[in-house]
């Protein structure tokens, strides 16, 4: 059986029966959650697997002849779509598993309903990945919007979450318009939807190009660019935490994918100033996403946003890739590609990571406001130190994932000196410190998020009787910690398995380059130019922790327990003796910084109590931009319109049957003269 | 990896741990005598230390397992950053491990812990400090990135010895670009080591605080290693700017008389450094907080005009 073969017959069907089942029996939570989703996580280890042999493997194809009389489906299993396949394996073993332990605690939906769902959203994101032609591809897209819109929307007795599932359904629909334009723009006239047909296209003139916006536009929606990134922080939060997780780690992805796959694989990628658009919006996208993300209050809106900057970091590494590319520099290309890919993976970790602690978080405290949050560690102590772990590697810090690449990145941007054109030299330059900005602000955001829910003193009284996470949810992020380390270790591996995928797209890797050391040394270039060892790195601060440890410990008090009798006394307090946990700073307190130095991007409005006040409220609020200067005229555009167009309308029949038959006149008149 | 580069690698630890706070006492004698005070002995930093190990360790009630562990990150994450850099040596055996880019990722690994340990007690002044801190680290980082990357464009890599070897080596011109980034780096360093005019490190007013009000909570030996900690800091970026600015007299070779010449050459350009450093102090006035945005903002436009220039107006190494 080849590898395609077991994903059709076992991961698919076994995915779906699991679904089914789950339906059959919709109210039984120990057959589901303790059977099923296990189950569940069981098949994304499989399809891991299979997925890491099929990068390696040739391209495998089937035809299925499903769907429409004329219309097959067509399969295919590359290295580019093993590689995304592998992505959603790993995160989805973790994710089910944590959900097992999840949603049993949950209320609200019926559980079989949402096991259905889950699963049925996984098995359309792995034909996302598999199909070859633009009909098949569009079936699966839907799919995958439409159960994941009803995941999203599963505590549906709010008016919020409705909302934001609204939102969330339009714009992923005003996405697949332009993903199905550009199909057909590609497929011509021939009636031929294979994305081998489309390969054909003719390369110059205009075609390309708008088809390649077209596809920009449309998959970007879903992976939520500048623009159309508006239904990110309402949906996120409105999903459930395992939900969240899946969403920003994997079916952001899957735009990804999709744009890897019509720009380089379709369209063959010639022209360089696709890769400057991508570059540019995906700096603009970065610099917003974390500015955004430093000043929310809420923990997932927080998260949701880190995604729209990480998704900007993977546009802009894309966009440096086209550009190298259309000059020729294949090595650089693939460093820039490696890097991007490398960072699909690592954030498809660190954020499920720490989307699913915030799940934990949610179910302990019932609190999304990081206002009402704090002093955790205390109460749940092993969720808040796998949470760390997330929340230095979605920093970018080493020895974790985060760091890796965006160290590859970094090194891609600063060898630009080759590139012909004059003004992308000076373009580089400031990009590169654009994209240093957005590191560094993603440590101050990360900050935020850990220390104002886990440390400090807690800020509301039933903070101190919040539980620690379940034996499932603690394996579940268990599972993303140690893969966010051991990423972040292992870089040479991970390179190597990325080779073929920038082989296929590019021409070139990064192997021989990297094998050239070994496996604890990162050089992608040479080890003049700039080499990088996690394993070092991690290694002589483990050793060097402990030692500094024992020997202060050894040499100046002599003992070595580690929870040595330390006398407690109450903090200092400034001579100021009725301090209460709420004069610590909140989270807008927190980012109060970030508001004054960005002020000019915020449209930050704000309440003072008055003097007099004697029971005084201060509030504030930071809006995203977005909604006042480009959604509100277009709603209002469009309302205009239908007010204009209403006048048609009159809801008599016979009217209505006029209509038809002037128009038929006019048609009949317009084809005969 | 080679035995005399492990030697001269620990060697170069060693010496940069146990002299780091050497460095500060000079910088706060010259600063005393700048200012017509009369100055504190040169190893008062040692005194200070000692006092402090000896001293019982007094943790707030809900201090947390992180608030114990941060000190020791936060001085181990030093000492690996001050072996990173090409002090005495070039022939160093970490240096392919971290490059200029990773020396900045650790930099801000310890800045993170130390601003997380700030707001783990959950006073109103650790979560002020952290956040002004964290103010100061989004800020300095970028600008001390593109200080490195200014560099890296002249010697083609990023690697800290091969920066240093290259510009070392190099026949004596005057580069542009390496005077803007020189520039960028002097206002980087003050605010990133805690220094005026970004802040001041004898400050006794807990609201002007930065650096000294995330560690208000810390006693004893806990305190005495992030007193240290920050002392390795200073001497760090104080041989980071000799390195890249004035390499002259750096040992290429390894043997160990040029390490010695070295050594020699290194203890001027510290007092010198340290000397200037008191000057710079004793002139200017702390900035009010939100002049720091300001002050680096400054320093990162100078630090990417440093590239620019490098890209646009020079050629060859």
């Amino acid at each position: 059986m080849s590898i395609l073969d077991w994903i059709l017959i076992v991961i698919i069907p076994g995915w779906l029966l699991i679904g089914i089942i789950g339906i059959v029996f919709p109210y039984r939570p120990h057959l589901i959650y303790g059977l099923l989703f296990p189950s569940g996580a069981v098949l994304g280890v499989l399809l891991a697997v299979c997925a890491l042999s099929g990068i390696v493997a040739a391209p495998q194809t089937r035809v299925l002849s499903l769907g429409l009389p004329d219309l097959p489906f067509h399969l295919r299993l590359d290295t580019l779509s093993s590689f995304f396949l592998f992505l959603l394996g790993a995160a989805s073993t973790g994710i089910s598993i944590y959900a097992g332990g999840y949603f049993r605690r949950g209320k609200g939906a019926i559980p079989g309903l949402l096991c259905l769902l889950y699963h049925v959203f996984l098995v359309s994101m792995v034909c996302v990945m598999l199909t070859d032609d633009g009909y098949a591809f569009m079936i699966a897209w839907e799919t995958m919007a439409l159960s994941s819109f009803f995941l999203v929307t599963s505590d549906h007795r709010i008016a919020e979450i409705r909302r934001a599932g609204y939102l969330y359904l339009l714009i992923a629909h005003i996405g697949a318009v332009g993903i199905l334009l550009s199909f057909g723009l590609m497929a011509g006239n021939a009636g031929d939807y294979t994305f081998d047909a489309m390969r054909r296209f003719p390369e110059d003139g205009i075609w390309p190009a708008v088809a390649f916006l077209l596809a920009l536009f449309g998959f970007g929606a879903k992976a939520g660019i500048l623009p159309l990134h508006v239904w990110l922080p309402e949906a996120h939060p409105a999903a459930p935490s395992p939900v969240s997780a899946i969403m920003s780690g994997v079916m952001l992805k899957t735009a990804i994918y999709g744009l890897l796959r019509v720009s380089f694989d379709l369209l063959h990628a010639k022209y360089w100033w696709w890769g400057l658009l991508l570059l540019l919006i995906g700096l603009a996208t970065a610099v917003f996403g974390v500015i955004f993300s430093a000043v929310q209050t809420d923990m997932k809106r927080l998260l949701a946003y880190s995604s729209i900057e990480n998704i900007g970091i993977i546009l802009t590494g894309i966009g440096l890739t086209l550009i190298f590319k259309s000059f020729a520099l294949p090595h650089l290309a693939a460093l820039a590609l490696t890097a991007t890919l490398y960072h699909c993976l690592n954030h498809a970790y660190f954020k499920s990571l720490l989307f699913l602690c915030t799940g934990t978080v949610l179910h302990a405290t019932g609190e999304r406001n990081l206002g009402r949050l704090g002093g955790l560690m205390r109460s749940m102590p092993r969720v808040a130190w796998l949470a760390l772990v997330g929340m230095l590697a979605a920093a970018g810090l080493p020895p974790l994932n985060g760091f890796v690449s965006e160290w590859l990145m970094l090194q891609s941007f600063l060898f630009t000196s080759g590139l012909p054109q004059g003004y992308l030299h000076m373009l580089l330059p400031v990009s590169a410190a654009a994209f240093a900005l957005v590191a560094a602000l993603s440590g101050f955001a990360m900050v935020k998020f850990f220390g104002i829910i886990f440390l400090g003193q807690p800020r509301e009284e039933n903070l101190l009787h919040a539980h620690d996470a379940g034996r499932h949810e603690l394996l579940g992020l268990l599972w993303f910690a140690v893969g966010c380390v051991l990423l972040g270790l292992f870089p040479n591996l991970v390179i190597a398995m990325l080779d073929p995928v920038t082989r296929l797209l590019l021409g070139s890797g990064l192997r021989e380059a990297v094998a050239a050391n070994g496996w604890w040394l990162l050089a992608p270039i040479s080890q003049d130019r700039a080499s990088y060892s996690a394993a070092t790195f991690f290694v002589s601060l483990a050793l060097f922790i402990p030692f500094v440890f024992v020997v202060v410990r050894r040499f100046f008090h002599g003992n070595l327990d580690l929870y040595g009798n330390v006398k407690r006394v109450p903090a200092w307090d400034c001579g100021f003796p009725s301090q209460t946990a709420r004069m610590q700073d909140t989270a807008e307190g927190f980012s109060q910084p970030i508001r004054r130095v960005f002020s000019s991007f915020l449209r930050h409005t704000r309440q003072h109590p008055s003097p007099f006040d004697t029971n005084p409220v201060y509030r504030g609020s930071v809006e995203d931009p977005f909604w006042k200067w480009l959604y509100q005229p277009i709603v209002r555009l469009v309302e205009y319109g239908t007010n204009i167009v209403a006048f048609l309308q009159h809801g008599r029949i016979a009217i209505y049957l006029l209509y038809s038959f002037i128009t038929l006149l006019a048609l009949l008149m317009l084809t005969n003269g | 990896m080679t035995f005399t580069a492990l030697f001269t690698q620990l060697f170069a630890l060693f010496l940069a741990a146990l002299l780091a706070p050497a460095l500060t006492g000079w910088v706060n004698q010259c600063r005393a005598w700048l200012q017509n005070r009369s100055a504190p002995p040169l190893l008062m930093p040692y005194y200070t230390l000692h006092k402090l190990f000896h001293k019982e360790v007094l943790l707030a009630h809900n201090a947390s397992s992180l608030f114990r562990a941060a000190p020791y990150i936060v001085f181990s994450c030093m000492a690996l950053a001050a072996a990173i850099v090409p002090t005495l040596s070039t022939d160093l055996a970490f240096s392919p491990a971290a490059d200029a880019i990773a020396l900045v990722g650790l930099f801000s690994l310890a800045r993170v812990f130390i601003a997380l340990a700030g707001m783990d007690v959950g006073t109103a002044f650790g979560s002020l400090g952290a956040r002004r801190e964290m103010l100061i680290g989004f800020l300095a980082e970028p600008a001390l990135l593109m200080v490195f990357f200014a560099a890296s464009l002249i010697s083609q890599s990023t690697s800290l010895s091969t920066i240093v070897e290259t510009l070392g080596q190099r026949e004596f011109t005057i580069y542009p670009s390496l005077a803007f980034s020189a520039v960028a780096f002097a206002m980087v360093a003050l605010a990133e080591t805690a220094r005026i005019p970004v802040d001041n490190p004898a400050t006794h007013l807990e609201l002007t605080m930065i650096h000294e009000a995330m560690i208000l909570e810390y006693s004893g030996r806990h305190l005495a290693l992030i007193e240290w900690a920050g002392s390795l800091k200073l001497f760090t970026y104080f041989c980071l700017g000799i390195a890249l600015f004035f390499p002259v007299g750096i040992s290429l070779a390894g043997t160990p008389l040029s390490i010695a010449q070295a050594g020699f050459f290194m203890t001027l350009k510290l007092a010198a450094g340290g000397f200037l450093l008191a000057l710079v102090e004793t002139l200017s006035a702390k900035m009010r907080i939100f002049r720091a945005p300001e002050f680096l903002g400054t320093a990162f436009m100078l630090a990417v005009l440093a590239m620019l220039v490098r890209l646009l107006l020079e050629t060859g190494p």
